[in-house]
C-alpha cells in the first residue's frame, strides 16, 4: 500500500512539471511598446492575453527590431529558447518570418498584417483599418472649417492606401469640397518627422490631421496649434485633450487569447483573418465633446452599419484616380482588391509615390 | 592639490587599455543600471556579453550571427578610419552602404532569372562602385568648392533613403507581388545569393572582404607610402604640403576607399542577410561604424576587435530583452555608455592628473 502511494505520488511529482510546462508565447515589434500606438496596442493585448491565462503563458517580448537579419535573428532565438507561438506584429517582418518559419516548422508564426504564407505554420492576422477610416472620414469632412485635411502616412502598402480612399470618400460624402493633402515619411514611428510632417500640413491649411504612424506627435503638435485631430491605434488623448477627437483603437487581446488557446489545445492551424468592428478587433475612443451630438450618433450608426454588415466602406460607384470606373453602382469592392489596393481614387489629388 | 598636465607624447599604455577599461566601466554602470531596473545585474551582464557564445542554448545559432552581424560594422569602418586619421569626416557611410545595396541589387534583377557565375561578382563591383561614385559627390564638392564634407556626406544619407524608397516601390519592385513595396528576395535567386560558404558558421562573402580589407589596410597604413601620407596629413597638415602630399588628392582616395567599403557592405548585406531592398533596408550600420572605428582606435586590428564587441552587444542585448526582458532602451544606454566611457577615459592618454602640495592657491 505504501509503496503504491509512492509510486501514485512520484509520477504525480513527474507528471505535475510536464502539466504545468507553461505555453510560451514570443513577441517581437517594430518600435517601443511605450509609442502609445501602435505597438502599445499590441502589448496591451499581450499583457490582457497573459492575465487570462495566468501562470498557464509566459510571454516575451523584444521591441524595436528592424526588418530583416535582425527579425530573423530574433524570431530564430525566440524559437532555440522554447517558444510555442511567435507573434511579429509588424508588416514588414514577412519575408522574413517566411524564412524563420520554414526552419522551425513545430513553432507556430502569427504575422499581423502580412501577405506572405510560405509554410503551413504561418498564419496572417489584420484588422479592417478602412473600417474606422470611414468613421474619421466622416467626422473629418464634417468638423474641417478649411475644408483641408491632413495625413500623415508611413509607407505606400495596401493598408495605409485603402485606408486614406476610405477616409477620403467619406469626408467627400458629407463636405464636397473636402481636400486631402498627403505626407509620406516611410516609417512608423519617427516622432520628430510626425511632428514636422504635422506642422507642414497644418502651414497647408489643414485643420484636421490624419496619421497612420505610430507616435503622439502630431496630437501633441495639433493640440499646440490649435486644430483637431485622431489618434492611431490607441487612444491618444491625454496628449491632446482638446484636439484628439477620435481614434481607431486596436483590440487585438480577443484574437490572441484564441490562439495561444488553440496553442495550448494543440488545435492551431494557419488561418488568413481580417478582422473588423463586427469581431470587436478594433473600436473607436471616446467621442471628443466638441464633436455635435448630432454628428456622434451620425458616427455611432456608421459603425454600427459597418458591424452589421449592412454598409460597406467601399461600395460603388467609385472610380480610380484617372476617373475609369473601378466599382459600379452598389457592387462591393472585393476583399482581394483591397488587400492589395495600389491606387488612389478619384478626387484625390496627390499622386501616390513610386 | 589636484592638477592637470598635458602630456608631451599621448601615453601608449592608456591608448591601448583604456577600451578594456572602458567596457569593465560599462560592465559595472550597467549592471547597475539593470540593478535599478529590477533585473538581476549578474544575469544581464551574462546575458549579453556570454551567452551569444557560450550558452549551449543559443550558441551554436548566436557566434555564426556574431559575424554576419559583425562583419558590415567592420567593413565600413575600417575605410572610415582612413579618412578619420587624415582628419576627412566621412559621415555619410550609411548612405554609400544604401547606394551599393543598390548597384548590387540592380545588377541582380537586370540579370534575373539568368544562370550565370559571372554576375556575383559583377555585383560586388557594381556595389563597390556605388559606395564610391555617392562618396565621390562629398569628395568633389570639397576639392572644388572647398564645401564641408561633414555635412555633405550627411545630409547626402537622407538622399539615399528616399532614392531605396523609389526603388523599393518602383523600379525594383517585384512585379509578381502587386501593391507591395520591396524587390525580389535574392536568397532565392542562386546566380545572386550571398549565401554561407560554409554551412552554419555565418562566414560568408562579406565576411571574407571584411578580413581582406582589414589585411589591406593594415598593410597600408603600416607600410605604404599613402598610409605614410595619411598620417602625416592627419597629424601636421603643414608638414604634409611640404612633404609632396595633395590634399585635394587625399580627400578624393579617403573618401573613394571608404564609400567603396561602405557600398560594399552593403552589396554584401542585400544579397544575403538582407536578402532583398526594401523601404526599410538601412539599419545604422553605416553610423555605427564610425562608433566601431573610434571604439578601435582607427587601428584596423582594434576594429575588428571592436566590431565583434558591438556585435555582441547587438546579439546579446536581443538576448537579454527576450529572457530578462530588458527595455531595449536600456540596452542602447549600455551601448552608449561603452563609448561615453571610452570618450572620457581618453581624457588621461593626453593628459595625467598630478598630486600637488597644496599651498600655492
Amino acid at each position: 500500500m505504501k509503496k503504491l502511494l509512492t509510486a501514485a505520488v512520484l509520477s504525480a511529482a513527474l507528471a505535475t512539471p510536464a502539466l504545468s510546462e507553461p505555453t510560451k508565447a514570443g513577441f517581437i515589434y517594430i518600435g517601443p511598446v511605450g509609442d502609445f500606438g501602435w505597438t502599445a496596442g499590441h502589448d496591451r493585448a499581450r499583457k490582457i492575453m497573459q492575465e487570462h491565462f495566468g501562470d498557464a503563458v509566459e510571454t516575451t517580448i523584444v521591441e524595436n527590431v528592424d526588418y530583416g537579419a535582425d527579425a530573423e535573428r530574433v524570431m530564430t532565438q525566440m524559437a532555440l529558447s522554447g517558444t510555442d507561438v511567435i507573434f511579429a506584429a509588424s508588416f514588414g517582418y514577412g519575408p522574413d518570418v517566411n524564412v524563420i518559419a520554414g526552419r522551425f516548422p513545430d513553432v507556430a508564426f502569427q504575422h499581423a498584417t502580412g501577405y506572405i504564407q510560405d509554410h503551413p505554420n504561418v498564419s496572417l492576422y489584420d484588422a479592417r483599418f478602412y473600417e474606422g477610416r470611414a468613421v474619421l472620414g466622416h467626422i473629418a469632412g464634417k468638423m474641417t472649417e478649411t475644408n483641408t485635411i491632413g495625413y500623415i502616412a508611413s509607407y505606400p502598402i495596401p493598408a495605409v492606401i485603402s485606408g486614406i480612399n476610405s477616409a477620403y470618400l467619406h469626408a467627400k460624402a458629407v463636405n464636397p469640397d473636402v481636400q486631402f493633402r498627403i505626407i509620406w515619411t516611410y516609417s512608423w514611428f519617427d516622432p520628430a518627422l510626425e511632428a514636422d510632417a504635422a506642422e507642414t500640413l497644418i502651414e497647408q491649411g489643414a485643420d484636421v490631421i490624419m496619421q497612420h504612424t505610430d507616435s503622439t506627435a502630431a496630437i501633441r503638435v495639433a493640440e499646440d496649434a490649435g486644430v483637431m485631430a485622431f489618434g492611431q491605434a490607441s487612444d491618444m488623448t491625454q496628449f491632446g485633450p482638446t484636439a484628439h477627437l477620435s481614434a481607431i483603437v486596436d483590440n487585438w487581446a480577443p484574437y490572441y487569447i484564441d490562439r495561444v488557446q488553440a496553442v495550448m489545445d494543440g488545435t492551431w492551424e494557419a488561418q488568413n483573418s481580417w478582422l473588423g468592428f463586427a469581431d470587436g478587433i478594433i473600436e473607436m475612443a471616446p467621442w471628443n465633446d466638441r464633436i455635435p451630438a448630432e454628428l456622434q450618433a451620425e458616427a455611432d450608426a456608421l459603425v454600427a452599419a459597418i458591424a452589421g454588415g449592412e454598409y460597406h466602406p467601399f461600395t460603388g460607384p467609385i472610380n480610380f484616380q484617372d476617373g475609369t470606373p473601378w466599382l459600379a453602382d452598389g457592387e462591393v469592392a472585393p476583399d482581394v482588391d483591397l488587400a492589395t489596393m495600389d491606387f488612389y481614387v478619384e478626387g484625390i489629388t496627390a499622386d501616390l509615390p513610386n | 592639490m589636484i592638477r592637470l598636465e598635458k602630456r608631451k607624447e599621448p601615453s601608449k599604455f592608456w591608448r591601448i587599455a583604456n577600451p578594456f577599461l572602458a567596457v569593465l566601466l560599462t560592465m559595472l554602470a550597467g549592471g547597475i543600471m539593470f540593478a535599478m531596473l529590477g533585473k538581476d545585474p549578474i544575469t544581464a551582464i551574462r546575458l549579453i556579453f556570454f551567452d551569444p557564445i557560450f550558452s549551449d542554448t543559443f550558441g551554436s545559432y548566436s557566434r555564426p550571427q556574431l559575424l554576419i552581424k559583425s562583419a558590415p560594422l567592420i567593413l565600413i569602418a575600417v575605410g572610415l578610419a582612413i579618412g578619420f586619421k587624415a582628419n576627412i569626416w566621412n559621415i555619410g557611410a550609411e548612405g554609400q552602404y544604401i547606394m551599393g545595396a543598390l548597384f548590387g541589387a540592380g545588377v541582380a534583377l537586370a540579370f534575373f532569372p539568368q544562370p550565370g557565375w559571372y554576375i556575383f561578382p559583377l555585383m560586388i563591383i557594381a556595389g563597390a562602385f556605388g559606395g564610391f561614385l555617392w562618396a565621390m559627390i562629398p569628395a568633389i564638392l570639397k576639392t572644388r568648392f572647398n564645401t564641408n564634407e561633414i555635412l555633405v556626406s550627411l545630409l547626402l544619407v537622407y538622399v539615399a533613403e528616399r532614392i531605396l524608397a523609389a526603388m523599393s516601390l518602383g523600379l525594383m519592385r517585384n512585379p509578381d507581388i502587386p501593391g507591395f513595396p520591396g524587390s525580389r528576395d535574392l536568397r532565392r535567386y542562386e546566380a545572386a545569393y550571398n549565401s554561407e560558404l560554409i554551412a552554419n558558421t555565418g562566414i560568408h562573402w562579406g565576411v571574407v572582404a571584411a578580413l581582406i580589407a582589414v589585411i589591406f589596410a593594415y598593410v597600408m597604413m603600416t607600410r605604404h607610402m599613402l598610409g605614410y601620407h595619411v598620417r602625416l596629413a592627419g597629424q601636421a597638415p603643414r608638414a604634409a604640403r611640404f612633404g609632396g602630399v595633395t590634399p585635394a588628392r587625399l580627400v578624393v582616395v579617403c573618401l573613394g576607399i571608404s564609400g567603396a567599403l561602405a557600398g560594399l557592405a552593403g552589396m554584401f548585406e542585400v544579397s544575403g542577410p538582407g536578402g532583398q531592398v526594401r523601404i526599410e533596408f538601412a539599419s545604422g550600420y553605416g553610423f555605427t561604424a564610425i562608433i566601431v572605428a573610434f571604439l578601435g582606435r582607427l587601428n584596423p586590428v582594434g576594429i575588428v576587435l571592436a566590431g565583434l564587441l558591438l556585435g555582441l552587444t547587438y546579439i546579446g542585448g536581443e538576448l537579454g530583452q527576450m529572457m530578462l526582458q530588458l527595455p531595449s532602451a536600456s540596452i542602447q544606454v549600455f551601448q552608449g555608455m561603452l563609448l561615453f566611457f571610452l570618450l572620457a577615459l581618453d581624457f588621461q592618454t593626453n593628459f595625467r592628473l598630478r598630486l600637488t602640495k597644496g599651498a600655492r592657491a
